[in-house]
């Protein structure tokens, strides 16, 4: 069972009919026994960084996602806003501190060309990855004004061209995080989020 | 380098298609998510969702429809059509919608675009742009109510205002072009964008393959946008594809 938290933000639904695709069971809850119950959890985000954590410390969540990430070690994934939520702390209409799960901060994009980044763009993977096997180096869809900088080099685990390189999918021990809508974005999406599926489920039998 | 993106809009009215549609292998030709989920798997990049009901009960039941293509679609989906505050923007989007599209209600109360900006971020909120050219006043104007209206906003103003009040995206529909098929309004486009530092989507005018490839060669416009051209089969998106790939157009 995976957990997609619940905060009043984001787009819970796209990301759960994904799973239900792929044949995964899952649950939309911000309750935290529903959560420490489950196998995994993703942590979606549409919105801003200041409005969304001020959503998970209202519904007393923080703490929940701190322990099952850092204590548990059970896998968590962020998508988008919820990607950039795993970090020390952001901009976004002014200074915010994040989940701190990874180090890194969240900047806006700055430069002589359209922001927000919108539209496809292809993943350039860094080092092979559990995350990343069986999956090509493919466009996925971004939509986002915001990109984190991780203070060590190591969690990421893949970039996008845009203006320079940009944070696409970071990771460390279980912590994963996806700047990009996996669930909207096709094969490549699908194959990413199912392979979070399956580090979560270890005893799901792949079909064929 | 990101991809340039290639958008049917379906016009949607009390949850069902209302250009006529003459797909072969569809079901129901009148049923959106079907007909969305038809481009999804013929490489749409993108897909809009224009509500054209008038009553209450079909705004209900575009809530519907959005629901089942979030269930359905692999691809983000922008809904316009009748919204008119932040509340109407969080239904559709907490129902599956990527991003929410503003027109008229925007215009009727610019702020509008602030507050969705600031409670769902900037790249959520779409302004759309309805631009007929005035041969007098030797400038595009702005149009509303599904472009029955003239307001006395020039275009090239209202959508740097629009990006400053935090529209993320600007869909820029020609009105002069618009059911042409003689090609996208190059001028237009490039006046837009040569003053916004948003992405923009251009429509209204594709009747052939080579407009596309028109548009994203003289424009730097990041998307195109058509409805009964995809709807009719006068062009598949397949062959679109391939034809804009072969020009060097750098397509998904």
């Amino acid at each position: 069972m995976i957990a997609i938290i619940d905060y009043g933000v984001g787009n819970l639904y796209s990301v759960s009919q994904a799973l239900q695709r792929m044949g995964y069971e899952y649950t939309i809850t911000a309750d935290e026994e529903t959560i420490r119950a489950a196998d995994g959890v993703i942590l979606p985000g549409v919105g801003t960084f200041g409005d969304a954590m001020l959503e998970l410390k209202r519904r007393d969540l923080v703490d929940v996602i701190r322990d099952i990430a850092l204590c548990e070690g059970k896998p968590l994934l962020g998508i988008c806003l919820g990607m950039q939520l795993l970090f020390t702390s952001s901009d976004e209409h002014g200074y915010h501190q994040g989940l701190h799960l990874l180090s890194g901060h969240v900047k806006r994009f700055s430069g002589d060309f359209n922001i927000p980044h919108i539209g496809w763009n292809d993943l350039r993977f860094h080092s092979p990855h559990p995350l990343l096997k069986s999956v090509e180096e493919g466009a996925v869809y971004f939509v986002h004004s915001y990109h984190v900088f991780p203070d060590n080099p190591d969690d990421i685990l893949a970039v996008t061209d845009y203006y320079g390189d940009v944070t696409a999918i970071v990771g460390r021990n279980q912590i994963y995080g996806m700047q990009f809508h996996p669930e909207k974005s096709g094969d490549t999406g699908q194959r990413l989020l199912e392979n979070f599926a399956r580090l979560c489920c270890k005893t799901e039998v792949p079909i064929g | 380098m990101i991809r340039k993106r290639i958008i049917p809009c379906l016009d949607v009215k009390d949850g069902r298609v209302v250009k006529g549609v003459s797909f072969l292998n569809l079901r129901d030709a009148g049923d959106p998510v079907e007909l969305a989920t038809q481009y999804d798997q013929s490489g749409a990049d993108e897909v809009v969702f224009l509500d054209i009901s008038a009553s209450q009960e079909g705004r209900g039941t575009m809530i519907e429809v959005v629901r089942q293509a979030a269930g359905q679609l692999r691809i983000p989906f922008t809904v316009g059509g009748g919204i008119r505050d932040p509340e109407d923007m969080f239904q559709l989007l907490r129902a599956g919608a990527d991003k929410v599209s503003v027109n008229t209600a925007a215009i009727l109360d610019p702020s509008l675009i602030a507050a969705g900006a600031r409670r769902f971020g900037n790249q959520c909120i779409v302004v759309a742009i309805d631009a007929r050219w005035e041969e007098d006043e030797d400038d595009w104007f702005v149009y509303t109510h599904g472009g029955r209206k003239k307001t006395g906003l020039r275009v090239v103003d209202w959508a740097q205002e629009a990006v400053s009040l935090g529209a993320g995206e600007i869909l820029l529909t020609s009105m002069d072009q618009d059911g042409q098929k003689n090609g996208f309004d190059i001028p237009l486009t490039q006046a837009v964008t040569s003053a916004v530092r948003v992405p923009v989507i251009a429509s209204g005018g594709a009747g052939t393959e080579e407009d596309f490839v028109e548009v994203f060669q003289e424009t730097p416009v990041e998307a195109a946008l058509a409805a009964s051209i995809f709807h009719y089969r006068e062009i598949s998106l397949e062959d679109l594809k391939a034809t804009l790939r072969e020009e060097g157009v750098h397509v998904r």
